[in-house]
């Protein structure tokens, strides 16, 4: 196994908002344990407004008001030394970015500059996180750099509104890996894409982690991108993580209700037998069910779920899932 | 044979660019199909390919700039407000938008039952709107001066649904509706066009760049791009046989729910929409991998193969197919 990279002890992120004198607390994160490895694309799933994209920006260390850190930490692993996020300065977590961890944003085509030719942005992106480079170095290696990952080399010297929304995502990402990260972190980067384009980021990522070895964090809400290029995925619901396995094991035996539903309501070619959606809605985060937050829509409904949570555990190896029919076992049973 | 919509040699024309630098790109490029009653039909293709365009001039939001669109017999245009109210409705894409945030869903209800007289009174009304929303499975309790923010995106969709059956149209056009809908609740939006073809017998004409869902539910699809249809025919034929390059390529690059099953090979995609637009011939050779010289100076013609329709060089009878 892979030594770990990135890591989260009890990771609490909320929202705190102040609504007419009110506080509303929106438990964005609420106690995530999360493990990535070195060398592998983990994936996270779940339904929008279960808290993918803030756990993301607290992996990021972007936490900006109204988003909290309550408790819990971030821990990264770099070179083999730990450093809690929590305690870095500014000035220590500005070199990390882009070096060890780089982070695109949901809508990243639309993070470029609309009046600057996309190779000044690249020139400007490379003196300042490179020192000592001058502009001609930095335009040979942001060509180069372009050049390694497929891309058509004339789109440097193109406006971002001449570029197709595609081609300004697969831009953004090729930027995100030009100080070749120990991790690059992407929130929903083949959403809004239509399917040709969308294989055409993906081949993208694939090829950055072939090239690098390094780890990507990849958040979509398509199953089948995470089936697709995942390793490993996790799934979220309600700010927690419920299930965690490799993709063979999520797709062929999931052992969470949500992650079945998730799974069994996909849509199959040369299958036309009825499938169902997850029945009601995701829980609001502000008023979360007691228990299981899951448990007002899981069919397997017992008394305990209403009351008390469940544990996140290992209940084979390699696979974690929080959920009371799931017994704590290396042999694997299940009640 | 009846028939829901029928649509013959419909083209649309855009002009775009400066008075110096105008270019006119084809956006719907003489395309034919009909619709039966009690049929869900798929209109497929990536952004770009004219599908909204379509959509639009079938609900009369556009002109045509050639063709005809028949509703039961009435041809648009003559006189488009009755074309509507007599049985063509719609949904779009975007359920947070199509409700304005500051005014509560249920104003929407009463207001199309009083402009369509659908109801003496309130109690009518209130009666009208339950059973319509029954059918979506929602009711009009839980929905009762409530505003667009307390609903989740599928709730709203169904809403949506809801609102259009009002009139009870026999056609509902669907304009991408679970594209921005979580992948965990499309189903429920999917199954209930199922249901509604099968209880009220409606047809719908499902837009989507999703051939997953259209699969699930539609019986005949037609395969858009770059203005034409390039293939059409049951969803059976055309998306487990493609025959058109451009459909392998699509029915290629959808992700498919199974890690045993990764996509292997490469695709190209440096070809932009407007060379593409333009080019003489067929607008995929520039990207078909089985391209010959013909299909790069005019346009294939529809050709019959089996029940399906294809646009392509390939099995013209005439044709001995010859590589470039």
């Amino acid at each position: 196994m892979n030594d770990t990279i990135l890591s989260t002890e009890g990771l609490k992120a909320f929202y705190v908002l102040e609504v007419y004198g009110e506080q509303k607390v929106v438990k964005a994160v609420n106690e995530v344990e999360l493990d990535i490895r070195e060398n592998e694309i983990y994936g996270i799933a779940g339904e929008s407004g279960c808290g993918k994209s803030t756990l993301l920006k607290a992996l990021a260390a972007v936490i900006e008001p109204p988003l909290r850190l309550i408790s819990g930490k971030v821990i990264y692993h770099v070179d083999d030394k730990t450093v809690d996020v929590s305690t870095l300065d500014s000035e220590t977590l500005r070199r990390l970015r882009w070096d060890f961890i780089s982070y695109v944003p949901q809508g990243s085509m639309s993070v470029l500059n609309p009046v600057k030719r996309l190779k000044d942005t690249y020139q400007d992106f490379i003196i300042s996180h490179l020192e000592g480079k001058s502009r001609e170095e930095a335009f040979t290696l942001a060509r180069q750099h372009i050049a390694e990952l497929g891309l058509p080399p004339q789109v440097m010297d193109s406006y971002p509104h001449q570029l197709s929304g595609g081609m300004r995502q697969r831009v953004t990402i090729a930027l995100a890996a030009l100080l070749e990260p120990n991790i690059i972190i992407a929130d929903e980067p083949t959403t809004a894409l239509d399917v040709v384009v969308q294989r055409g980021v993906v081949q993208l990522l694939r090829d950055i982690q072939q090239k690098l070895n390094n780890t990507i964090i990849l958040v979509t809400h398509d199953m089948g991108v995470h089936a697709n290029v995942a390793d490993r995925i996790g799934i979220m619901y309600a700010g927690k993580m419920v299930e965690e396995a490799s993709s063979e094991v999520i797709f062929g035996e999931p052992l969470h209700p949500y992650t079945q539903y998730l799974i069994n309501s996909l849509p199959v070619f040369g299958d036309k037998s009825p499938r169902e959606s997850v029945p009601g809605s995701p829980p609001s985060l502000i008023d979360l069910p007691t228990g299981c937050a899951f448990h007002p829509r899981c069919p397997y409904v017992m008394d305990i779920c209403k009351t008390k949570t469940p544990d996140y555990i290992t209940a084979r190896p390699n696979h974690k899932v929080a959920c009371w029919l799931i017994e704590e076992d290396g042999d694997g049973k299940s009640a | 044979m009846e028939k829901v919509l029928n649509v013959e040699h419909l083209s649309k024309v855009y002009s775009i660019g400066s008075i110096t630098s105008r270019v006119r790109i084809t956006a719907v490029d003489d395309i034919s199909f009909t619709i039966r009653p009690g049929e869900i039909f798929a209109l497929a293709g990536e952004s770009g390919c004219g599908k909204t365009t379509t959509a639009k001039m079938v609900l009369g939001f556009e002109k045509p700039t050639a063709g005809t669109i028949e509703h039961k017999g009435q041809v648009s245009g003559e006189n488009d407000k009755v074309w509507l109210t007599e049985g063509v409705q719609a949904i779009f894409q975007d359920p947070f938008g199509t409700f304005n945030p500051l005014r509560t869903v249920d104003r929407y209800f009463f207001e199309t039952v009083q402009n369509y007289n659908l109801a003496d009174n309130k109690e009518g009304a209130i009666e009208l709107i339950d059973q319509k929303l029954r059918s979506v499975g929602l009711t009009y309790k839980e929905f009762a001066g409530k505003y667009p923010s307390e609903f989740s995106g599928g709730q709203l969709q169904r809403i949506s649904i809801a609102r259009a059956l009002l009139t009870d149209p026999t056609l509902l056009i669907a304009d991408e509706p679970v594209s921005m809908v979580d992948a965990s609740l499309r189903m429920s939006i999917v199954n209930l066009f199922n249901k509604l073809r099968t209880e009220l017998g409606m047809s719908v004409l499902y837009i989507t760049h999703d051939l997953a869902t259209a699969y699930y539910v539609c019986d005949r699809i037609a395969i858009m791009f770059r203005g034409n249809i390039v293939e059409m025919g049951s969803v059976e034929e055309v998306l487990m046989h493609p025959k058109h390059p451009y459909t392998q390529l699509l029915r290629e690059s959808i992700p498919e729910a199974d890690p045993a099953r990764r996509w292997v090979g490469r695709v190209n995609l440096n070809e932009t929409e407007e060379e593409e637009y333009l080019r003489k011939g067929c607008k995929f050779a520039g990207r078909c991998p089985v391209a010959m010289d013909v299909c790069k100076q005019k346009p294939p013609a529809d050709i019959a193969v089996g029940d399906v329709l294809v646009k392509c060089y390939q099995f013209a009878e005439d044709m001995v197919p010859e590589h470039a």
